[in-house]
């Protein structure tokens, strides 16, 4: 039985409208779901509210606080741009290397976990599941283990944000590979090539191009994220960030994420013109 | 015209070369990997690293359970469900600060250079760490949920105004036309032209905006603005790795629901 032909709870208790038309056909049309959405939203607005505590009267009374800290980062120190280059490269070197490990580590997990690919289906059912796990744990507290293991410093950085790609770009990738044609496939396996020559030859090419779209795309957020790493002390621009914020020094707070700014904008371009010469 | 026939082998050699573009590109993508390696530095733990990492994994896999399960404000249900309290009202708040400047932002509902100078507002708002917003936010509400909540909302400003704005530029002004056309008025076409084109696609990006700031909502912790991220940092700067296992696994378990309700929601969305 399709589940149109039994009528939902919802329907049994909010009846549909039915209508005659001129030739006196009847029809129904169900009631919207709308206000039971609306319900719950509210419902879950209210509780939210009480939970977190939230009050616009603070939020209206207090909002100018929030503009102090800004108004203090400009005029930003223009002098102490020489000194945010190091970590600035530092970051962005931190977010490629670890973009490049982590993107080239995960191929071989998403062949295993594509179902067209691997028949097993526990075999593809764990590692599917094994990417949501890593996928679910915290940058930041993968860069935290990261700096006990490996000390303070770029390389934690680095690991951090290879685990992070490798969970993304994984993902993205398996899907991808699920949805290519499996034709040319199977007709490279029916002349004699073996699997891994026939995915070299026929899947490879078609899921290339997207897949270095992804590897770019997440790149671009890898050098916006790199900068909270710095905060558990994992390298690069967020540690003189969270330095000069704890000193009080906001012109230079001002100055870092000027040329964080421009840093991003630069590589965004760079990147989305790079990604519509794949696509 | 005489037919040519080629053996497959003379039609392979016929295929562009394309080895010199090929391997300048990867000669590119090493030179850059390796300059990116330069930078790699580490103050050595003093060859302890591998040690330090078993006693990490070995703690987390033996969670601690009498805070996994107690009930109270310090057991990990209670701040579970905070976190998400935050999450959801900074989706809901970011979505209404958004959906204006996404209005402003999209090219197709006001003159280019407007358009153009509210793309740089969002991306500038993009650009600052979530922590150096949640000390900003301190200021103004003192430590606690509501400074998460008014964080995570400006932090889902970025992603929801650049997905709703391309959603805003694919809106098809076919439909307004006729409608007009059928004598509808301004408010008319708002119902019954615009927002059915608008409603799934903005549900859909809410639903996976809701879905990463639950993630990210750790990163709230390391500043005090409430949520299950101070506990866990917390709990990580003096080693007690057995409560790290605690609040890492109720966080990868009810990220993992979320994740599976909302692709859920979302295809149901998407099919319409």
């Amino acid at each position: 039985m399709k589940p149109s032909d039994s009528p939902g709870l919802y329907d049994r208790i909010f009846r549909p409208y039915s209508y005659t038309l001129g030739n006196g056909k009847k029809v129904e049309e169900k009631r919207s779901r709308l206000p039971l959405v609306i319900i719950l939203l509210l419902a879950a607005t209210i509780i939210s509210g009480e939970i977190t505590g939230f009050s616009l009267s603070t939020l209206l009374l207090r909002i100018n606080y929030f503009f102090v800290m800004l108004g203090d980062m400009f005029p930003p120190d223009w002098a102490y741009m020489s000194q945010v280059w190091t970590p600035l490269w530092d970051t962005i070197k931190m977010s490629l290397l670890g973009s490049v490990i982590g993107a080239l580590l995960c191929i071989p997990f998403s062949v295993l976990s594509s179902g067209n690919l691997v028949k097993n289906r526990a075999v593809t059912g764990f590692f599917k599941f094994f990417f949501s796990v890593v996928r679910t744990l915290p940058t930041l507290v993968v860069a935290l283990i990261a700096t006990y293991v490996f000390g303070l410093g770029t390389l934690a950085g680095t690991v951090a944000i290879a685990v992070f790609t490798f969970a993304y770009c994984g993902k993205i990738l398996y899907e991808q590979i699920e949805t290519v044609d499996m034709g040319s496939h199977e007709a490279l396996e029916a002349l004699g090539m073996g699997k891994l020559s026939a995915i070299r030859y026929s899947v490879w090419p078609q899921v290339l191009p997207s897949f270095l779209s992804t590897v770019l795309f997440c790149f671009e957020g890898n050098v916006r994220y790199a900068s909270i790493l710095g905060y558990v002390g994992a390298g690069g621009l967020g540690l003189i960030l969270n330095e000069k914020i704890g000193w009080r020094e906001y012109p230079r707070v001002g100055m870092i994420l000027i040329a964080l700014f421009v840093a991003v904008v630069v590589i965004e371009s760079l990147s989305s013109w790079l990604r519509s010469k794949l696509t | 015209m005489p037919e040519i026939k080629l053996t497959p082998a003379e039609t392979l050699s016929k295929e562009p070369r394309k080895w010199i573009a090929t391997l300048l590109i990867i000669l590119i993508c090493v030179l850059l990997t390796a300059w990116s390696g330069s930078a790699l530095e580490s103050n050595s733990t003093g060859g302890s690293g591998l040690s330090v990492a078993k006693g990490i994994v070995l703690g987390i896999l033996h969670p601690t359970t009498d805070i996994l399960f107690t009930l109270g404000r310090n057991g990990v249900p209670y701040l579970l469900l905070e976190t998400m309290c935050i999450a959801f009202l900074g989706t809901l708040v970011g979505a209404v600060i958004s959906i204006p400047l996404a209005f402003l932002g999209a090219g197709n509902i006001v003159p280019k250079p407007i358009a153009v100078i509210f793309r740089i507002l969002v991306m500038a708002i993009r650009t600052v760490p979530s922590f150096v917003y949640g000390l900003m936010f301190i200021m103004v509400t003192g430590p606690g949920a509501f400074a998460g909540l008014l964080t995570m909302s400006v932090c889902s400003i970025g992603m929801l105004s650049k997905m709703f704005i391309e959603t805003i530029e694919d809106l098809d002004k076919g439909i307004l036309e006729s409608l007009s056309a059928a004598g509808c008025s301004v408010f008319d076409k708002i119902r019954y032209g615009i927002i059915p084109q608008l409603m799934p696609s903005f549900t859909s990006t809410l639903i996976y905006r809701f879905d990463m700031n639950l993630r990210d909502a750790t990163v709230l912790g390391i500043v005090g603005a409430g949520g299950i991220g101070a506990p866990l940092i917390f709990a990580m700067n003096s080693y007690r790795w057995n409560d790290v296992g605690a609040i890492l696994l109720g966080l990868v378990i009810l990220v993992l629901i979320v994740e599976w309700c909302s692709s859920r929601l979302r295809t149901v969305l998407m099919r319409g």
